[in-house]
């Protein structure tokens, strides 16, 4: 069964239609991205799916008791409200010492429960923000632009801890990005969204489709480039001169 | 020893105290300062309503601060800045009310008491009201502590964890209302939002931990009673304004104290 299934999805703020007529589903174990420009509605559909937005029209099926774990896009914490790691991830629900610490491990933090939140850098935020959304041992994880603020080193790390995530606890993966290239090489399965669902299917599929292309270009600034350029290392572009030699 | 009055106004005082600290909190945390202001005058009107329609005042001040709650919550809903909504309400509610008291001309009110309170007339029954009132908005807030946390964090957060951070929003906004309303005859209109932000705003160098600041918030809110009353006894000086002072005095002394220790470290 589906974890999610998302049916004829409209989606409105007041006479701003964002999504229309959205048909997708998220089964078990798979890492699906969403690409889109901005204002595409991707942040909407993510809404949609925890159940913060409300359709105008179709409906969003969750499996019954389905477990989500969540990473914002962005968590300001005002400078006012002291809150120490350990104390942020006992947020939603009561966990065992042990069960923080290895959810800490498994997001590639486990030296800082005691440490303030507001004394992090971004990329340790983020990784906490990550450990607490892992906590629940959900069955879905969603990521939204869960890389933003970082550098290109940074959210490449970032990327690669969530497919050690998948690998080890086997939930499914959807999350939303634009670095298109780091993202697209760790899919299962990308959906490409305008308001609508342009294009689907598997990261290869998607990069050769002509709605995909005509939103993102085919240059060298374009993501196709940018994914062949992941995949294929055999030309002198690159800034590391160990793997050039290679 | 302290007179019977002495001691029913200090008792007064920790009520409110108590239950202003978890409350005042959450409202430097979400930057709502003006929220307590905006309450705390609407309750002005309710004074006069109340007095028109000779019903207690507790009920007046509490329906009004209600009202004017639900329909700041609902307006900032619909997509207006937190902070412009809050100054309108909070002085159009304030100039409705003076203009409301003023049409009772068949009844001599006292406006400064209302305004500034007066904990020193504060008699038995009051006392129920207050620690009426505060036992329940310290219990409202204690048992949905977790979910107000994570909605006053991330919105998203909290419809993931599978709560409506808006339903949060109500109880924190009832809570306010409340509390104000309980409030008017120990510190007044006034300064209503001042116990409502400086004790916690006075913990906020003490405490490591959210709950730790609430906490401290209410011993702060505690000591500024004792000792502003004392105060005023011993200077002949306003109850409810020693109160604030003191608590200001000790907001100013710990933010010091956490800036040397900043330096420090």
């Amino acid at each position: 069964m589906n974890l999610v299934t998302v049916e004829n999805l409209t989606i409105r703020y007041g006479a701003n239609t964002v999504l229309r007529h959205v048909d997708m589903a998220i089964k078990p174990g798979e890492i699906v991205t969403i690409v889109g420009p901005n204002g595409s509605g991707k942040t909407s559909l993510l809404r949609a799916i925890i159940g913060a937005a409300k359709p105008a029209e179709g409906q969003v099926i969750r499996k019954p008791g389905l477990r989500i774990g969540y990473v914002p896009q962005k968590l300001h914490i005002d400078p006012t409200l002291p809150i120490s790691v350990a104390r942020f991830m006992r947020l939603t629900h009561r966990v065992s010492p042990r069960d923080c610490a290895a959810a800490l491990q498994t997001a590639g933090v486990p030296d800082l429960p005691e440490r303030q939140m507001s004394q992090l850098s971004g990329g340790q935020f983020q990784r906490v923000l990550l450990a607490h959304a892992l906590i629940n041992r959900p069955d879905l994880l969603l990521l939204d632009e869960a890389t933003q603020g970082l550098d290109q080193p940074g959210s490449a790390a970032f990327y690669r801890q969530i497919e050690d995530v998948r690998r080890e606890t086997g939930c499914a993966i959807l999350m939303v990005s634009h670095e298109l290239h780091v993202v697209m090489s760790a899919s299962d399965r990308v959906i490409c969204l305008n308001g609508h669902v342009c294009c689907e299917g598997s990261p290869a599929v998607v990069a050769s489709a002509p709605e995909y292309r005509a939103l993102f270009g085919t240059g060298t600034g374009g993501a196709l480039a940018l994914y062949r350029h992941d995949h294929d290392h055999d030309h002198d572009h690159c800034e590391d001169p160990k793997e050039a030699a290679e | 020893m302290l007179d019977d009055f002495m001691m029913r106004a200090t008792l007064a005082g920790i009520g409110v105290a108590f239950a202003a600290a978890p409350l005042g909190c959450f409202v430097v945390w979400r930057r709502m300062a003006y929220f307590g202001d905006a309450t705390a005058h609407a309750a002005i009107l309710g004074v006069a309503l109340s007095l028109a329609f000779q019903m207690s005042i507790f009920a007046g001040a509490l329906v009004v601060a209600l009202l004017m709650a639900f329909a700041v919550t609902l307006l900032s809903q619909r997509g207006y800045a937190m902070d412009t909504l809050l100054g309108v309400m909070a002085h159009s509610s304030l100039a409705f009310g003076l203009v409301a008291v003023s049409f009772l001309s068949g009844i001599r009110i006292d406006l400064m008491a209302y305004l500034f309170g007066d904990i020193l007339a504060v008699s038995r029954s009051d006392l129920l009201v207050i620690w009426g009132g505060a036992a329940l908005v310290v219990a409202l807030v204690a048992w949905r502590w977790s979910q107000l946390l994570t909605g006053t964090l991330n919105e998203e957060l909290a419809y993931a964890s599978g709560f409506d951070p808006r339903r949060e929003q109500l109880i924190l906004t009832v809570s306010l209302a409340v509390t104000v309303a309980v409030a008017i005859k120990v510190v007044g209109v006034l300064l209503i939002a001042a116990m409502l932000i400086i004790p916690a705003a006075a913990a906020r160098s003490l405490a490591r931990s959210p709950e730790s600041m609430a906490v401290s918030a209410a011993a702060i809110g505690t000591v500024a009673t004792v000792v502003g009353l004392r105060a005023a006894y011993i200077l002949d000086t306003p109850a409810g304004p020693s109160i604030v002072c003191v608590a200001a005095i000790i907001f100013a002394g710990l933010s010091l104290f956490g800036l040397s220790a900043q330096r420090r470290t």
